[in-house]
């Protein structure tokens, strides 16, 4: 049973990922690529019926990681405070920014809110990508100081750094060299992941550009993916048991490489949409494979005093698991239904829905 | 540690009292929006659709608000609240993890299809997303009451050795005595609200001579809805609460009332005082005898627990502010039915619209009921206090063991700043719609 809702988590983290990345990534370019109104305007029409929507996902996941995994909830939660606490100050500017540009027709207000929603999106890929990179470092369970545990055996703190950016160091911090570069890698393919999205709902002018770019940074995600291949080794002695042992889990990198390499087509594609295929197919597949290299860990341990937290000892009570099926296929039912209804209305380009204008 | 907990509780309550500003108007308005857009199914009268529009607009941009500032709720339980989610996260995360997946899915899929969508779908189905978005929202509140229920009178749990709660009875959650009383008497009370709103602004449209066609249907329709929510915030759904907490926290119940001694043939009913915590007492005290016992158990003479028969550190933390809250709450609840009676009265005459002292204290009635919503959780959650859930874990063995108090000062100094950036938004926006009027409300629709 732990397993099925671990399954569950993982696969709306992933919708997620899917969903609100590609407004991570429209954002990022409409920051350093939308030169003209006509180009902000056509970015912000093809995520501004759905970004709301999307944000859901991510309430969902934490629904479902508080009610199947209470303790893994309390404890990174609490651990990464201040991290989550500017997600959340950011993804209220994300949605400020982009629903107030279009309520004053002036020139500075607009360009207030461009910013704070570009920079919002810029910063919220960064720290999703940083967030990764912390849970596949682990942390210091139970802040262990010479060999012995001041806080009980499942909870830490971390600050946002320490001052040798190394995450070897005895004193961890949020942003180290290693979750950095995942921050990095994850702003790049979002930034990709964006760019193919507003290529697929729109007919811009930017279309053209926004191919070379993504073109261009697939380059460089390609030597990212194969650095961090190299710079896993640091973090995790052995990343690859899980696939050794099961070599069918090897599919998921195998999709994350079909991805990265479709990619390289993205000038001569026939539809619109298959680049935004292939990034999603990039993005889920990595997202799975970096789940499936510390599995059945959730949040590693630094320490050899306190144990990893697993998905087995994290988790609720069987009872309340069990229940939770009862609600939870019905649930999952409509939100198909709705997601479905929802983009049928909104399919095609949306160009000319004029989102956000007052 | 004292500190620490300070910060936690002020972040809490800082935080889902702005939130709870906005969905407390959009469930009640979505009920009134669907009712506009019903009158203009049947009968074909364009300002019906004019009037569904215009508060469609002010419902948009009040769930947008509702919605930014509820993720962070979901998020504290665990940033700041790491051990009591750790405990009872079996149990509460269900009722919460229902909420993500039953409401907030149904009301954004169809909430830019509800704004956007008109042409699309025709009036018919257009009918039908705002019933889905009401549903949602309703079934939010629905939830969230549900976990709130458990906290006041948890049910249907075992503890476990390591001190966690385990859900054992998964039904009993929904059958909790406390949930459906607390929850008609939220649903009416938000109705309270968002009738006062729509009622307040006709009377100000009215006043100022704008959109007087308009001013007259919102104050009639926000009068006769006004009418119909107060009295049932009263009764029966206020009055079934406080027999719950009569019966289940009787030292509540008490401070609420602001009863320091037992009386034993039957306690006064406290309409004004100042509680004197310290020598136990009401300063400057006007009370009606007898009527607490008669309003609570329907005999004069009953007696009624006082602060006294309880263990101290079984008393609400705060019984000064518990009784204020009370008191408020009970106070405009009663001054909202005398306003709506008597504006009914005139309505039923032909004199409401011209009775101009009337139409100025109901445009000016607007932000009570939100007071009055806001004390009314408060009495709900000072409460239950010095617990989390009741009788059972303690606030302060809640809190995050990890987080520092000055990491949480510095996240609740950054609420604090980012929400007042917010309701100036707000506010700036909202004056631009009601300025604007029906008249001039365009949705986006044909442009789809």
């Amino acid at each position: 049973m732990e397993f099925f809702w671990y399954v569950v988590l993982m696969g709306i983290l992933a919708v997620y990922l899917v969903l609100d990345g590609y407004d991570f990534g429209a954002g990022i370019i409409h920051l350093f690529f939308a030169d003209t109104e006509k180009d902000k305007k056509a970015i912000t029409n093809a995520i501004g019926p759905f970004w709301d929507a999307n944000e859901v996902w991510l309430i969902a996941a934490g629904g479902v990681l508080f009610f199947a995994f209470p303790t893994l909830y309390a404890s990174s939660f609490s651990g990464f405070y201040l991290p989550l606490i500017m997600i959340l100050w950011l993804l209220i500017f994300r949605a400020i920014g982009l629903e107030m540009r279009g309520q004053v027709h002036n020139h500075m207000w607009e360009s207030i809110w461009d910013k704070a929603f570009g920079i919002a999106s810029l910063l919220l890929a960064l720290f999703f990508g940083i967030a990764l990179g912390n849970i596949v470092r682990g942390v210091n369970l139970g802040m262990v100081q010479n060999g012995v545990s001041t806080q009980e055996a499942h909870y830490f703190f971390l600050p946002l750094w320490n001052p040798t950016f190394s995450p070897q160091a005895n004193e961890l911090g949020i942003i180290d060299w290693f979750t950095l570069f995942l921050g990095i890698v994850s702003v790049v393919a979002l930034t990709i992941h964006g760019a193919n999205w507003i290529i697929y709902k729109t007919n811009s002018a930017l279309n053209p550009k926004l191919k070379k770019v993504v073109f261009a940074l697939n380059i460089v995600l390609l030597i990212l993916v194969c650095i961090s291949l190299q710079v896993w080794h640091f973090i995790e002695p052995k990343p690859f048991h899980n696939f050794v042992e099961n070599p069918i889990l090897w599919f998921f990198p195998i999709l994350t490489f079909v991805g990265i390499l479709g990619l390289f087509k993205v000038r001569s594609f026939k539809k619109d949409g298959h680049g935004f295929l292939f990034s999603t197919l990039f993005l889920v597949g990595g997202f799975a494979s970096t789940a499936v290299s510390i599995f059945p860990n959730v949040l590693p341990s630094t320490n050899k005093v306190n144990p990893s937290l697993t998905i087995y000892n994290t988790a609720a009570h069987e009872y309340g698991l069990n229940a939770g099926l009862s609600w939870f296929f019905i649930a999952l039912f409509l939100v198909i239904i709705y997601f479905i209804i929802q983009y049928r209305v909104f399919s095609g380009k949306m160009d000319d829905i004029g989102y956000g204008e007052h | 540690m004292e500190e620490m907990l300070f910060y936690d509780r002020m972040q809490f309550a800082f935080t889902i009292t702005f939130h709870y500003l906005f969905p407390q108007l959009t469930m009640g308005l979505s009920l009134i929006i669907v009712y506009f857009k019903w009158k203009y199914l049947k009968t074909k009268d364009e300002q019906y659709n004019h009037a569904t529009h215009f508060w469609m607009k002010i419902f948009a941009l009040n769930f947008a608000m509702g919605v930014v500032t509820g993720i962070p709720m979901e998020f504290q339980f665990g940033t700041n609240w790491a051990k009591f989610s750790e405990l009872t996260g079996g149990i509460i995360g269900q009722t919460l993890a229902m909420e993500g997946m039953f409401s907030f899915f149904l009301e954004s899929s169809f909430l830019g299809i509800f704004l956007f969508g008109e042409k699309l779908l025709g009036h018919k189905w257009h009918f039908v997303t705002g019933l889905l978005i009401m549903i949602g929202s309703w079934a939010s509140g629905f939830l969230i009451i549900a976990t709130h229920s458990w906290m006041q009178n948890p049910v249907g749990y075992e503890i476990l050795e390591n001190g966690k709660f385990v859900l054992n009875n998964f039904q009993a959650l929904f059958l909790n005595p406390w949930l459906w009383p607390s929850y008609l008497h939220n649903q009416a009370a938000s109705l309270v609200t968002s009738s006062f709103v729509v009622a307040g602004i006709g009377a100000f449209y009215i006043l100022s001579k704008k959109n007087v066609s308009f001013g007259k249907l919102f104050l009639k329709t926000g009068v006769i809805f006004g009418l119909i929510s107060s009295i049932f915030v009263a009764v029966p759904t206020g009055d079934l609460l406080a027999k719950n907490v009569v019966k289940y926290q009787p030292v509540t119940f008490a401070g609420m009332e602001g009863i320091f001694h037992t009386e034993k043939k039957g306690s006064e009913i406290v309409l004004i005082g100042q509680p004197d915590v310290k020598d136990k007492k009401l300063d400057n005290k006007i009370a009606v005898p007898n009527i607490l016992s008669f309003l609570t158990y329907g005999n004069w003479n009953q007696e009624i627990k006082g602060l006294d028969q309880f263990e101290e550190d079984l008393h609400p933390t705060n019984i000064s502010g518990l009784y204020y809250a009370y008191h408020i709450m009970v106070g405009l609840g009663t001054v909202f039915i005398g306003l709506m009676v008597f504006s009914l009265f005139q309505l039923i005459r032909g004199k409401l619209f011209e009775t101009k002292w009337l139409l100025w204290s109901l445009m000016f009635m607007m932000p009570f009921p939100y007071i009055a919503n806001t004390t009314g959780w408060y009495t709900a959650e000072l409460g239950r206090q010095p617990w989390l859930v009741y009788n059972l874990l303690r606030t302060a063995s809640g809190a995050s063991p990890t987080v520092s108090s000055g990491n949480t000062l510095f996240t609740l100094l950054g609420f604090i700043g980012l929400y007042l950036l917010l309701g100036m938004l707000f506010l700036l926006l909202v004056g631009k719609i009601i300025n604007k009027g029906p008249h001039n409300v365009e949705l986006s629709t044909e442009k789809i």
